[in-house]
């Protein structure tokens, strides 16, 4: 147990360690990197990632994947944004609770497919990326929520608050904090990780397994949901065609950076909050050292495959346990 | 019922409990429960209801005319099924594609021979493939994480290489492809129908069709029995990459252009028609036949939805749904049926 403990411990202090080697490099090439302005697009670009995140990292502990947040985000922004754009006079608050709740029922639609047909969930949201997507497109008649439709107070949350830091980057990490809480001191969190380490000896210790996972998709759907409303805050329009699009992508690489082994029952939440801040500094630092965005895609691929290979290393037993013979 | 059952000595001495072993079920129900089967049923029905849909439909020569756009994905499928069948899965080929074709198109532009340019894109094709089998053959990694990794890595690469501009300005004879006939049949349609034959062929008559199905049953007694397993596996995510680099060529041909964004989300399509035909998602079952079927279903369903006027983005919705309740269905009779 204590070195299990231990080897979280080097995970994360490996994380700092590449968060603050990036950065003292990239300031190195590019001194104006380091800067209270880089932070502060840095917090700025962070909680959109970091939100839904948290809710992807609960999920590939309990050794599923939720490949459709994307289209739950698209589709939590539209259905909020419908909400304000038809009836300003509503409260901001109804908003925020259709945004969250109708990310929470594809969510839930998705765990419980998952669950009842044991099927696996990289092809069951392979297959509800799509239908949530065209379901976005048929409830928005293909339009878009403009600029003018999103009220000033939601705007305003990804601008200011009253201790200079914007609204929306103090939710995203109430949510990190919430999920700490959840995962480290309530039975569900702990059977969380006991079904990822072992899915076929959970049952057996009476950790009952669907529920669990049905809800586990459930909290990703509903923070997937959340995340929608940071967008319309922070871009202030909603395109049915582009938001969200490719999104699991991003947050399935800073998850992974983040120490969450793809193979279920390891992650914590201070790995996955530094994976989000790394990845953050990628995406800030590519056009301040003269990089083109087009590289962005490239480097979040052979950052998931970079980590993979570390995880499986780290699990082998070094390079030489890698390329043991025998198995497959 | 036995006697040996019922005696009152059971009880001191151990039981023993003889059970008759299931009739063997009827042949006609063993072909009827086939997934295929059911494809083949969708098929009817869904011509049917297409052609009700609209007059225009009923003609042999439109629906193959309007079949070209899936039939490239439905040729990548072809070896999809036969990577799912081994237990692995690959995610990548539309990031194939697209980077295979990119390539081909910056090959074009930087001015090598039309010739050198497509074996630049099949050479490509090849060492994508490659890659992802090293990855998960020799790092033993989960192939399902891997060819996402990969996907965004090639569809990034695509990125890199053509920028948000689409690369054209190909000879005649190469653009095309679809408007050149045999008869009333497209060119594609015919490679796709002998792709189907050649590889229903290679898995249902030769060795190593076999040992496929034994891999997906059963890796570890594959293992014992002697079987290659590393080096199959290999060599079907390298088929793989290469015909997603010919299927990435027949796009280009088509569209006389190449962009990165070519074939983008065309996983899900490829998967989708593996998954109707009956394929399971678990390794060791199905045929090159249910993908083949699934194919034509798949473009009579997104034909007929077209000439129905359902805008494209709202056929994702059918689309998503089709594959989630295929891959319930063809759970479902495998669970029936006796494994």
């Amino acid at each position: 147990m204590n070195s299990i403990a231990r080897l979280f411990r080097a995970r994360e202090a490996g994380i700092l360690v590449m968060l603050v080697l990036f950065v003292a490099v990239v300031g190195l090439i590019q001194p104006r990197f380091v800067s209270v302005d880089t932070l502060r697009i840095v917090l700025l670009a962070v909680p959109l990632i970091l939100v839904a995140a948290m809710g992807q990292m609960m999920v590939l502990v309990s050794r599923n994947v939720d490949l459709s947040i994307g289209s739950i985000l698209g589709f939590s922004a539209i259905a909020a944004g419908m909400i304000f754009r038809d009836h300003p006079e509503w409260p901001l608050s109804v908003g925020f609770a259709v945004g969250v709740l109708s990310g929470a029922a594809l969510g839930f639609v998705n765990g419980l497919v998952v669950t009842v047909f044991r099927l696996p969930s990289i092809i069951v949201t392979l297959g509800t990326l799509s239908l949530y997507r065209g379901l976005l497109f048929i409830l928005s008649g293909s339009k878009q929520i403009d600029p003018n439709d999103i009220p000033e107070p939601l705007i305003r949350m990804a601008q200011t608050s009253p201790i200079d830091i914007p609204w929306i980057v103090i939710i995203a990490f109430a949510v990190a904090f919430a999920t700490w809480l959840f995962l480290t001191y309530t039975q569900v969190g702990r059977q969380i990780y006991a079904i990822g380490s072992n899915p076929a000896a959970a049952p057996l210790r009476g950790i009952r397994v669907m529920p669990v996972t049905i809800l586990v998709f459930t909290l990703s759907g509903a923070l997937a949901g959340l995340a929608g409303l940071i967008y319309a805050a922070r871009f202030g329009y909603v395109n049915p065609g582009i938001t969200g699009v490719g999104f699991e992508f991003t947050v399935i690489a800073a998850v992974v950076i983040g120490g969450v082994s793809i193979n279920g029952g390891v992650g914590s939440v201070l790995g996955t909050v530094l994976g989000v801040l790394l990845l953050g500094s990628v995406q800030v630092a590519l056009p301040i050292l003269g990089v083109s965005g087009f590289w962005q895609n490239a480097i979040y691929g052979a950052i998931i495959l970079i980590a993979l290979v570390i995880d499986r290393t780290v699990r082998q037993g070094g390079l030489r346990g890698l390329l043991a013979r025998g198995g497959a | 019922m036995n006697s040996i059952d019922k005696s009152p000595v059971a009880s001191t001495t151990p039981r023993i409990v003889v059970r008759e072993a299931a009739a063997p079920r009827p042949r006609w129900q063993v072909l009827l429960i086939r997934p295929e089967t059911v494809t083949l049923l969708l098929l009817v029905l869904a011509t049917i209801v297409a052609s009700h849909l609209s007059p225009f439909f009923a003609d042999l020569g439109f629906i193959l005319e309007s079949s070209t756009y899936y039939i490239e994905f439905a040729i990548v499928a072809l070896v999809l099924t036969l990577v799912i069948i081994s237990g692995e899965i690959d995610l990548s080929p539309a990031a194939q594609m697209a980077l295979s074709a990119c390539l081909f198109g910056t090959a074009f532009k930087a001015g090598l021979p039309m010739p050198v340019a497509m074996g630049v894109s099949l050479l490509a094709g090849l060492v994508m493939g490659a890659f992802n089998g090293f990855l998960v053959t020799v790092l033993r990694l989960p192939s399902i994480i891997v060819t996402i990794g990969t996907l965004i890595l090639y569809r990034g690469l695509a990125q890199v290489l053509a920028g948000d501009k689409s690369i054209g300005g190909f000879p005649g004879w190469f653009v095309g492809i679809d408007y050149r006939m045999v008869g009333i049949v497209p060119v594609p349609v015919l490679v796709f129908v002998a792709a189907s034959l050649l590889l229903g062929l290679f898995l249902g008559i030769t060795i190593y069709g076999r040992q496929i199905y034994q891999i997906g049953t059963s890796e570890i007694a594959a293992i014992h029995a002697g079987i290659r397993v590393r080096r199959i596996k290999m060599g079907l995510f390298i088929a793989s990459g290469i015909t997603s680099s010919i299927a990435g060529l027949m796009v280009a041909s088509r569209l006389g252009s190449v962009r990165y964004d070519l074939a983008s989300g065309a996983e899900l399509t490829m998967v989708l028609i593996v998954m109707l035909g009956g394929t399971y998602i678990f390794g060791g079952r199905g045929s090159i036949l249910g993908t083949f079927l699934a194919a034509w279903l798949l473009v009579i369903i997104a034909t007929g939805m077209t000439v129905a006027n359902i805008a494209i983005n709202a056929q994702l919705t059918v689309m998503g749904l089709l594959l989630i309740v295929s891959i319930i269905a063809t759970n479902a009779i495998y669970a029936r049926s006796q494994r």
